[in-house]
């Protein structure tokens, strides 16, 4: 028994490390109904650019300061150079100027920083923490702490503020946002700005688990069936979907991966996606579209 | 990093996506040998191709400065980027097969397993022989049914068993390895599977419990297949990892309590690369290589002192010197620069093609004095190819990671069962070869090809 809860709480706690990539995506998705395909390379860009940063000599509270604001600069760049020539096209257009914009981040963060693999030591010890029979890891605990505070600021963030208000209501209704003049450009940018943020701390927690390096954005990978069953629209969805994708990843190698050969986490969390595709399209916490017939 | 420093990388950038090549010599000149190099130095591999490719290149610039060529065959070579994917690697050896201004490809690196597997028979048709080090199709070794593959060095097979060989000086001998639970976590790919049928060919023969556990590509969250290995609770590890893989294993190791000292990672969860990013809890960690790590090596300070003291190397990183990537590649070329004079020794001293170089390489002998007159000893390991071998020499270092470098902690070069080994390679070659309608050609109908 004590195995089987040793590997769900780890699995739930790799889910959390999942979920703070899917948030960026909620954000966005949320403001403008645009999945941003580029969301895995600002993890990179993030990443890349704070160690590069502390390996200069920059204190790390700095550090993460110019990145916050290299991250918004980006943020604020993409709304003038992307966004806001495509404003009215379909929502195809503007996923595919995503899709590009990925491969610039990507290539233009490696190219202007380097292709290394660096070490990005957070100072949070990756060892083993006894909680009554089972172990769980120190670092996985900092990870759900930080993405609990994340997800706790970003609440009052869209609660509190005049832009989270603002962000809400073009969500909910964006012509009837911008006739009561809601300014759609520089809420898309304040958001992209809010994703950047998500990306660094994504960035620093993946970078310290995995070395800072090109496949950061493959985690993005594992984040689409994490938004799929929670919901595009929802960061409490973005949560529960990446405990759900993290712990039945976990449970399913174990489980199943003897009985199927290994390698069931490769198509796992797609499969349950593809299930709550059918089931409840809109996921656990997303909004369901009402359409007048 | 200056700013003219980084208006060179611009304007070279802006030439590589225009032209997709980067050469380095001007056209025209037939009496040079020509070198295509399939580069990676963007893309998610870009960390390891950048040292490998800097340690060929920079040992080239040595046998043109230093040496004047071979023989007084002068290398140029241009770059195709490849971004290490199968489908860009084989465009890059569609576009260099020809040659280049009358001089024809002697060889081809391809630089990866898979594409490699792709080559295969274009190979064979284009008669240019892929040099495969440390990775590549096992049977392949048998020449006589892959007449241009050379899975040089050190294959997937001859790396488990130097493994197991390596843990069973560790226990105190093969016997002791009875009982033993060994548990290989694998990246779940082709490459990934290669070592399975040695493994369990290796556990039948020595009475050692055969554990396998795969980590789906890319390998960057193994919570699972750890909590397995601490139910499982093996007495070692053998990892083949790629990428992000190793790191993420390490640490994960880390976190779950295995000892990381008795994990050994096989050749390409080796480098500096692979270990670097666990931080601390790397140390102790061990790999087994052909490449091992070193800036001693008599090679090493004539490059260093030729080329990069002079501002000509292609390492931009000079950390990286020394590194096993960059040794690596130093080895690589070393090879390929000795199968090219091994030829001209039976060709004549000019430009070698594809088919004298498969005779080059098939007569390649790197024995201890060759190795010593060249400076590599201690980082080649001696090598005897033929038609019946395209490894020959199948054994490897062990080094273990001391927090800030590796040392190696094996007793020399850590050799496999080759005489178990080859009669199951050559089974399957055989199988191959039946399944391709091949007829495998002898030492003599090799012999009468080249004439």
């Amino acid at each position: 028994m004590s195995f089987f809860l040793e590997t769900l709480v780890g699995g739930v706690l790799a889910g959390v490390m999942y979920a703070l990539v899917a948030i960026g995506f909620v954000l966005i998705y949320k403001a403008s109904g645009v999945f941003n395909f580029a969301q895995g390379s600002m993890v990179l860009c993030a990443a890349l650019t704070f160690v590069t940063l502390t390996e200069k000599g920059l204190p790390f509270w700095l550090a993460g300061l110019v990145t916050l604001a290299i991250m918004v600069t980006l943020a604020v760049a993409v709304e003038r150079v992307v966004l806001r020539p495509l404003v009215n096209r379909s929502q195809v257009t503007l996923f595919m100027a995503t899709l590009g914009l990925s491969y610039i981040i990507e290539g233009g963060s490696q190219f202007l920083m380097d292709a290394r693999v660096h070490e990005l030591d957070l100072g949070i010890a990756d060892l083993p923490v006894a909680l009554g029979p089972i172990q769980v890891s120190s670092f996985d605990l900092v990870a759900a702490a930080s993405a609990g505070a994340l997800v706790l600021g970003l609440a009052l963030f869209f609660e509190r503020t005049r832009v989270g208000k603002s962000l809400r209501a073009v969500a909910d209704d964006p012509q009837a946002a911008l006739s009561v003049g809601i300014r759609l450009p520089a809420l898309w940018a304040a958001v992209w700005a809010v994703a950047g943020f998500v990306a660094l701390v994504a960035g620093l927690l993946w970078g310290a688990r995995q070395g800072v390096q090109f496949s950061l954005t493959f985690v993005v990978l594992k984040a689409l069936p994490v938004l799929i069953i929670g919901g595009f629209t929802s960061i409490t969805g973005a949560i529960a979907g990446g405990l759900i994708v993290g712990a039945g990843d976990a449970l399913a190698e174990i489980y199943l991966g003897p009985l199927l050969g290994g390698s069931v986490s490769t198509w796992f969390a797609y499969g349950l996606a593809v299930a709550f595709l059918l089931v409840r399209p809109a996921g656990l916490f997303g909004e369901r579209p009402i359409e007048r017939v | 990093m200056t700013r003219l420093a980084r208006t060179m990388r611009i304007v070279a950038l802006a030439a590589l996506l225009g032209t997709g090549t980067v050469a380095t010599a001007p056209a025209g000149d037939a009496a040079r040998q020509y070198f295509p190099l399939p580069t990676f130095r963007v893309g998610a591999y870009a960390s390891s191709g950048i040292p490998v490719w800097a340690g060929t290149i920079d040992y080239l610039r040595y046998i043109n400065e230093v040496e004047g060529g071979i023989n007084g065959v002068k290398l140029f070579w241009d770059e195709c980027e490849t971004e290490w994917a199968v489908e860009k690697g084989v465009e890059c050896y569609e576009r260099v097969k020809g040659g280049r201004d009358g001089s024809p490809v002697p060889l081809f690196l391809p630089h990866g397993d898979p594409v490699s597997k792709a080559l295969t028979e274009k190979s064979v048709a284009d008669k240019i022989p892929l040099v495969t080090t440390g990775y590549g199709r096992t049977e392949a070794i048998d020449g006589r049914v892959f007449p241009y593959s050379f899975t040089v060095l050190f294959s997937f097979w001859s790396e488990a068993s130097s493994a197991i060989n390596y843990i069973a000086e560790q226990v105190g001998g093969k016997d002791r390895l009875k009982g033993l639970k060994i548990a290989t976590v694998y990246h779940d790919s082709p490459y990934g599977k290669e070592t399975q049928i040695p493994l369990d060919l290796l556990a039948k023969t020595y009475g050692f419990e055969n554990i396998q556990i795969a980590v789906p590509h890319p390998g960057n969250d193994q919570s699972a297949q750890w909590a397995r290995i601490r139910q499982i609770k093996p007495d070692w590890v053998f990892l083949r990892g790629w990428g992000v893989m190793t790191p993420v294993a390490i640490k994960t190791a880390a976190k779950t309590g295995f000892p990381v000292d008795h994990i050994i990672g096989g050749i390409w969860s080796g480098s500096e690369e692979d270990v670097r990013p666990a931080g601390s809890v790397g140390k102790g960690y061990r790999a087994i290589t052909p490449f091992p790590a070193g800036q001693d090596f008599e090679i090493l300070k004539k490059i260093k002192a030729a080329i990069v003291d002079k501002g000509l190397s292609d390492l931009k990183d000079p950390k990286s010197f020394g590194s096993v990537y960059y040794n690596s590649g130093v080895i690589e070329a070393i090879i390929a620069v000795e199968a090219i004079r091994t030829a001209q020794g039976r060709f004549g001293r000019k430009p070698i093609d594809g088919a004298q170089g498969q005779w080059g390489l098939e007569h390649l002998v790197l024995d201890e004095p060759r190795l010593k007159a060249l400076g590599a000893e201690g980082l080649v390991q001696p090598l005897r190819l033929s038609v019946k071998d395209h490894e020959g020499g199948g054994a490897g270092k062990v080094l273990q990671w001391d927090g800030t470098q590796w040392a190696a902690v094996s007793h020399g070069w850590v050799k496999s069962d080759r005489d178990l080994l080859l009669p199951r390679i050559y089974e399957r070659a055989a199988a191959y070869a039946r399944e391709k309608g091949i007829t495998p050609r002898g030492e003599e109908t090799a012999e009468a090809i080249a004439r």
